[in-house]
C-alpha cells in the first residue's frame, strides 16, 4: 500500500511526524510499521502533549519502590510487603459501548496490577456523566450510566476483586464525553515484584491468555482524537472483555511467577502486542523478535497489521528463562490457557516482526519510544473558562428546603444504587467500604491496613485548574486522615480536552503544576497514572470540551482496627468541628453545590486553601482517631457543613446512623455561606471527650469548636441562636437515599 | 475437623472460606482442585462462591460435570457434610444434590449488601448451635439468587423442616423468602448468603460463625 496523505491522516500521523519516521528508518515504512508507529506515537501511548509537563511531578519518597514508567507504581508498606496501584481511564470506549468500555477498563487496570506480581485487592471508580435529567441527552446519559455500572459490576465481581468506593458526578459537559477512571490496588511481597523488562538474549518470548482477534484494532489512536458524529461507527474498535479469562490469567500468572522461570512480564493493553514487545525490549536494552504465525489467533486471515494492533483483552507477554519454558507452560495448561512461544530476545535494540519467516516490520526500539514526538504545545494564554467572576445576588427563603434539594441532587445523593451492584466485600478485607470518606482494606499478610480515596472536582478546576487540583489533593489527604490513615502516595488521571487548543493546554499545564506543588507538600508523590486528552465533542459547529477533570487517588497507611466512619453512633455526644467554620465570600461560593443545585449557576473562584493549615488539620484528625476519641468523623466537602452534618445522621452500612444533632454556630457569615460553603480544612467529629480534642487542636495550632450535641432523630442547625435548618433525620435520609433511583426511573 | 474447599476455575470466595475456617474458626482446611477425582481425607466440603467456569451457559451448569463434583456427590451420599455457598448453592442444585434452582434476582441487578437471616430450625448440623428464630446478619453478593422450586417441592421442604434460613426482608424475590435449605439426609446445605464473610468482627459481623461452629461441633463432639 502506498502511504498517501490520506493514509497518514487516518493514522493521526502528521507530515512532520512522518518525516521523522522516514529519518529514523532511513526508508519508507511498511504498512505494518506505519500502524506500529501510529499507536506507539499516539497521545494515549506516548503522552506526547503532556510528557514535557509530567516531568514536573514529584515521584520519589522513601516509601516509593517503583515510580512512573512501569505498569503500576509500588510503595513499601513494611514487613516485607508492598502495594501496587494505579488509575487508568477508559473514557472513549465507555461512551461508544458503555458496558464493554467500562468492563475492559477494569480488566486493563487489573492486569497492570498483577503483571507486577501483585494480587489485586481493591478497585475504585471515578465516573462522570451528563445529567440524568438533561432535556436532550437524559435518556442516553441514563443508558450510559447503567451500562457503565453493569460493566464494572460484571467484570469486578466475576474477577473477584472488591469495588470499595469511588465517586460519581454529573455535568452537561460530560454529555458527549463521559469519564470512566478506574483505580486498582494490589498487594505483593517485595521480593516477588515483577517488572516489564526483557533480558537475556536467547530467552523465549511467550504469549499467554486469550487468542488475538480483530477487536480493538486502533483503540489507542481512537482514544487520542476528539469525537465526531461518526464516532459510533468506531464501535468495532471497542474491545470485549471476559472476566473469567482474566481471573484464570491472574491465577496462572501469579503461579507461574512462583516457578522462578519468568524473567519479565507485561500485559497487552493499549496497542497490544506492539506496545508490549517494544517496551519490554526497550526497558531491558535488548530487542524482541517474533513471528506472527505463532500468535494464537481467533480468526483466520488476519494481517500482520491487525495482529500487531489488536487490543484483544486478557493477554500477557512474558519472557522466560531459556530451557525452563516447560515449567511455565505446565502452569498455563493447568489453568486451561493458551501459551505459545512466539519469539526470542535478541541482542539488538530492535523490534523485529516476521510473518511466516518474512520480515514485515523492523524498527529500532528507540525510534518507537525515545524518538516519539514530544510537544511543548502553546499554552501562554489564560486557561479556558466560560464562567464569570461576578456572582448573582440571591437570598434563600427556606434553608431547610435548600438542604433537601441539595441532598436529593445527583452529585450529593446516596450512590447506593451504584455500589450495591459491586461486590465490595469479596476477599474479606474491606473494613470500610463504599459511601465512606475513604475506603479501607486490611492486609492479611501484615496485619496492617491500607486506605484509599479518589477525588476530582471539575467544577472547581474549571474556575481555576491550579487551585482546583490542589483542593483535590487536600481533600484526598483529608479523607484519608479522617479515617485515621497517613497519606503516602498518589496516582492521577488527567482528563482534559484538546491539547492543541492553547487555552485547553493551559488548563493542563496549570493543573499539573498545581498538583506537583500540592503532592510535594503533602508528601504524596505521584507513582503513575494516565492522561486522557481530546475529551471534546463536536456537534455541528459547536465544540464542547469537558471541564478540566484531574482525578487523584491517594493511598494511606494505618494500623488495622475497627474503622472510624461517618455516622453518629450515640446521642448525647459533643459534635466538634476541627479546623473551624472557614471563610467564604461571594466569589468563592460560585463553585459550590449550592450554586449548582439551587441557583443553577457557576461563577467566581474556588475557595482559598492554606496548605500548611490543612496539613495541621489532618495531623490533628489522625491523632484524634489514633487516641480513640472519634466515635465518628466526616470531612466537609461537596455541599458544605450542612450536607456533611446531614450525612453524619444517615444510616449507611456502617453501624450507627439515624442519630441527629442540635447544632448552634456562632459566625458572621451570611447563612447560605455558613451552611453551604465548601471551604477546605474542616472535619466533623462526634466524641465523648471534646476537651481532649480541643487540646489536640491546640497542639496542632488549629481552630476547633464544639458546635452542638448529637440527639435522637432530628437535625437542627442554628446560626447564633436563629433556627436555620430543622428536619427529622428520617425525612432527609429518605430523600437522600432514594434520589438516584428516582432520577434513573424517569 | 478438616474442611475441603473446592476450587473451580473462576471460584473467588475459595480463599475467604479457607481463611474463615483456618483463622476465624480455628480448624484445618485445604483446597480441592476441580479436576481431582476424590475429596481425599476431609471431614466436610465447602463448595464456595464465585463464577465457576465463568458461569457460562447457566450458573453452576458446567461445574456439575467436573470430576470433583462426582466426588462430592459420592461424599454426600456417604453422609459427608457439604456446604454450598452462593455459586456453591447454584452448583448443588444443578448437580441434583438439592432441589429447586436459582434464577436472576427480582430486580435484575447484582446485589451486595448485608441482610438479616432467620434461623428456621436447629435440626441440622449447620444450625445445631444456633437458636431457632435467631437473626444472623450475613452478606449477600449475587445476581442470581432468587430461589425457585415447584409448589410441591416447597411444601415438602417445609414439611420436612428443611428450610434452614429465611430472609427477614427478601432481597431477591426468593419464593417463601428461602435463603438456605438442606437435603433430605440433612447433610447437604445450600445457601445464597455468605457466612464466611461474617466470621470476623472487623468485617462488621460474626453471625456466620455459628454455622461453621455447628458443623465443627457435629463432627468433633468432644470439642463441643
Amino acid at each position: 500500500m502506498t502511504i498517501t496523505a490520506d493514509v497518514l491522516a487516518r493514522h493521526h500521523i502528521t507530515q512532520e511526524e512522518y518525516q521523522v519516521i522516514l529519518k529514523e528508518l532511513g526508508r519508507e515504512p511498511t504498512f505494518t510499521e506505519l500502524g506500529i508507529f501510529s499507536v506507539m506515537w499516539s497521545e494515549h501511548c506516548s503522552y506526547k502533549s503532556s510528557r514535557i509537563h509530567l516531568k514536573k511531578l514529584p515521584t520519589r519518597s522513601k516509601l516509593v519502590v517503583q515510580g512512573p514508567g512501569e505498569n503500576a507504581g509500588i510503595i513499601d508498606i513494611g514487613q516485607g510487603y508492598a502495594i501496587a496501584f494505579k488509575i487508568e481511564s477508559h473514557n472513549h470506549p465507555s461512551f461508544i459501548e458503555p458496558f464493554q468500555g467500562a468492563a475492559t477498563g477494569v480488566g486493563g487496570i487489573l492486569r497492570d496490577i498483577f503483571t507486577m506480581g501483585a494480587r489485586p485487592i481493591a478497585v475504585m471508580d471515578a465516573l462522570r456523566f451528563g445529567p440524568l435529567d438533561d432535556p436532550h441527552n437524559g435518556r442516553r446519559n441514563r443508558r450510559i450510566l447503567d451500562g457503565v455500572v453493569s460493566g464494572i459490576s460484571h467484570y469486578g465481581n466475576c474477577f473477584g476483586v472488591p469495588t470499595v468506593g469511588g465517586e460519581c458526578v454529573f455535568e452537561p459537559v460530560y454529555n458527549g464525553n463521559p469519564l470512566v477512571n478506574v483505580f486498582a490496588l494490589g498487594v505483593v511481597r517485595k521480593e516477588d515484584i515483577f517488572y516489564a523488562k526483557a533480558t537475556g538474549a536467547g530467552n523465549p518470548v511467550i504469549y499467554v491468555g486469550s487468542k488475538t482477534g480483530k477487536d480493538g484494532v486502533h483503540g489507542a489512536t481512537m482514544a487520542s482524537a476528539e469525537f465526531t458524529e461518526e464516532a459510533m461507527a468506531k464501535r468495532p474498535n471497542v474491545q470485549v472483555g471476559d472476566p473469567f479469562m482474566e481471573k484464570l490469567l491472574l491465577e496462572a500468572c501469579l503461579e507461574a511467577m512462583k516457578t522462578g522461570a519468568i524473567v519479565g512480564i507485561q500485559d497487552m493493553g493499549a496497542a497490544g502486542l506492539t506496545c508490549s514487545t517494544c517496551e519490554m525490549g526497550s526497558r531491558g536494552n535488548v530487542g524482541i523478535e517474533i513471528d506472527l504465525m505463532h500468535v494464537p489467533q481467533r480468526e483466520t486471515g488476519m494481517s500482520p497489521y491487525e495482529i500487531m494492533l489488536s487490543e484483544s483483552q486478557e493477554r500477557m507477554l512474558l519472557v522466560a528463562e531459556k530451557g525452563r519454558e516447560k515449567e511455565v507452560f505446565d502452569v498455563f495448561e493447568k489453568w486451561g490457557l493458551d501459551a505459545a512461544t512466539i519469539g526470542v530476545v535478541i541482542d539488538e535494540n530492535t523490534l523485529r516482526v516476521k510473518d511466516h519467516g518474512v520480515v514485515v516490520a523492523e524498527i529500532p526500539n528507540a525510534s518507537l519510544t525515545g524518538a516519539a514526538p514530544m510537544y511543548d504545545r502553546p499554552h501562554a494564554v489564560k486557561p479556558f473558562r466560560a464562567a464569570p467572576i461576578q456572582g448573582p445576588s440571591f437570598a434563600s427563603s427556606d434553608l431547610t428546603a435548600d438542604l433537601r434539594r441539595i441532598l436529593s441532587s445527583a452529585d450529593v445523593c446516596s450512590k447506593r444504587y451504584i455500589w450495591q451492584q459491586y461486590d465490595h466485600m469479596v476477599r474479606t478485607n474491606t473494613t470500610l467500604g463504599p459511601g465512606a470518606d475513604a475506603a479501607i482494606v486490611r492486609i492479611k499478610e501484615t496485619g496492617t491496613s491500607v486506605a484509599m480515596a479518589l477525588d476530582g472536582n471539575g467544577r472547581m478546576c474549571s474556575l481555576d485548574p491550579r487551585l482546583g487540583v490542589q483542593l483535590i489533593v487536600a481533600e484526598c489527604c483529608r479523607n484519608l486522615s479522617t479515617v485515621g490513615a497517613l497519606p503516602v502516595a498518589a496516582t492521577n488521571n488527567l482528563n482534559f480536552g484538546n491539547p492543541e487548543r492553547p487555552e485547553i493546554m493551559a488548563q493542563l499545564v496549570e493543573a499539573i503544576e498545581g498538583m506537583a506543588e500540592a503532592c510535594a507538600f503533602f508528601d504524596t508523590p505521584i507513582t503513575g497514572g494516565n492522561v486522557s486528552l481530546y475529551n471534546e465533542t463536536r456537534t455541528g459547529e459547536e465544540l464542547v470540551a469537558i471541564y478540566p477533570t484531574p482525578v487523584i487517588g491517594i493511598v494511606g497507611l494505618l494500623p488495622t482496627q475497627t474503622p472510624v466512619s461517618m455516622p453518629f453512633r450515640n446521642p448525647g455526644r459533643d459534635v466538634v468541628l476541627l479546623g473551624g467554620l472557614g471563610h467564604c465570600d461571594l466569589a468563592q461560593f460560585g463553585g459550590t453545590q449550592y450554586a449548582k443545585v439551587i441557583l443553577s449557576d457557576l461563577w467566581g473562584v474556588p475557595p482559598a486553601l492554606d496548605m500548611h493549615y490543612e496539613k495541621r488539620v489532618h495531623a490533628a484528625a489522625r491523632q484524634a482517631v489514633a487516641e480513640g476519641l472519634a466515635e465518628s468523623a466526616h470531612d466537609i466537602s461537596d455541599g458544605g457543613l450542612a450536607v456533611a452534618l446531614a450525612e453524619c445522621c444517615f444510616r449507611t452500612t456502617s453501624p450507627g446512623g439515624g442519630i441527629g444533632a442540635a447544632i448552634d454556630l456562632a459566625s458572621d457569615l451570611r447563612p447560605e455561606f455558613l451552611l453551604f460553603h465548601e471551604g477546605p480544612s474542616r472535619i466533623v467529629i462526634s466524641t465523648a471527650n471534646a476537651a481532649r480534642i480541643h487540646a489536640i487542636a491546640a497542639e496542632h495550632d488549629i481552630e476547633v469548636h464544639t458546635i452542638g450535641r448529637t440527639v435522637e432523630g432530628r437535625l437542627s442547625i442554628r446560626g447564633s441562636g436563629t433556627l436555620l435548618i430543622d428536619s427529622p433525620v428520617e425525612e432527609l435520609d429518605s430523600i437522600w437515599e432514594e434520589a438516584l433511583e428516582q432520577l434513573l426511573r424517569d | 475437623m478438616k474442611v475441603g474447599v473446592v476450587v473451580f476455575p473462576g471460584s473467588n470466595c475459595d480463599h475467604d472460606a479457607w481463611y474463615a475456617v483456618t483463622h476465624n474458626l480455628g480448624h484445618e482446611a485445604e483446597f480441592l482442585w476441580h479436576s481431582d477425582p476424590s475429596v481425599g481425607a476431609v471431614d466436610a466440603v465447602i463448595v464456595p462462591g464465585g463464577f465457576s467456569y465463568g458461569d457460562y451457559l447457566r450458573c453452576g451448569a458446567i461445574a456439575k460435570f467436573s470430576p470433583i463434583m462426582s466426588a462430592v456427590k459420592k461424599f454426600a451420599a456417604d453422609g459427608g457434610i457439604v456446604m454450598g455457598i452462593c455459586n456453591g448453592f447454584q452448583i448443588l442444585t444443578e448437580s441434583g444434590l438439592l432441589p429447586g434452582a436459582l434464577i436472576r434476582n427480582r430486580g435484575l441487578k447484582f446485589i451486595c449488601a448485608p441482610v438479616d437471616l432467620r434461623v428456621e430450625t436447629t435440626n441440622s448440623p449447620f444450625t445445631a448451635m444456633a437458636r431457632k428464630g435467631q437473626i444472623l446478619s450475613t452478606p449477600i453478593a449475587h445476581g442470581e439468587g432468587c430461589y425457585i422450586a415447584g409448589e410441591r417441592t416447597l411444601d415438602e421442604l417445609e414439611a420436612e423442616d428443611r428450610v434452614l434460613f429465611r430472609y427477614v426482608n427478601n432481597p431477591n424475590g426468593s419464593l417463601r423468602d428461602i435463603a438456605g435449605i438442606c437435603n433430605a439426609g440433612r447433610n447437604v446445605l445450600g445457601m445464597m448468603p455468605h457466612p464466611e464473610r461474617a466470621t470476623d468482627p472487623l468485617m462488621g459481623s460474626t453471625d456466620g460463625l455459628v454455622i461453621l461452629q455447628s458443623v465443627a461441633a457435629t463432627l468433633t463432639p468432644a470439642a463441643k
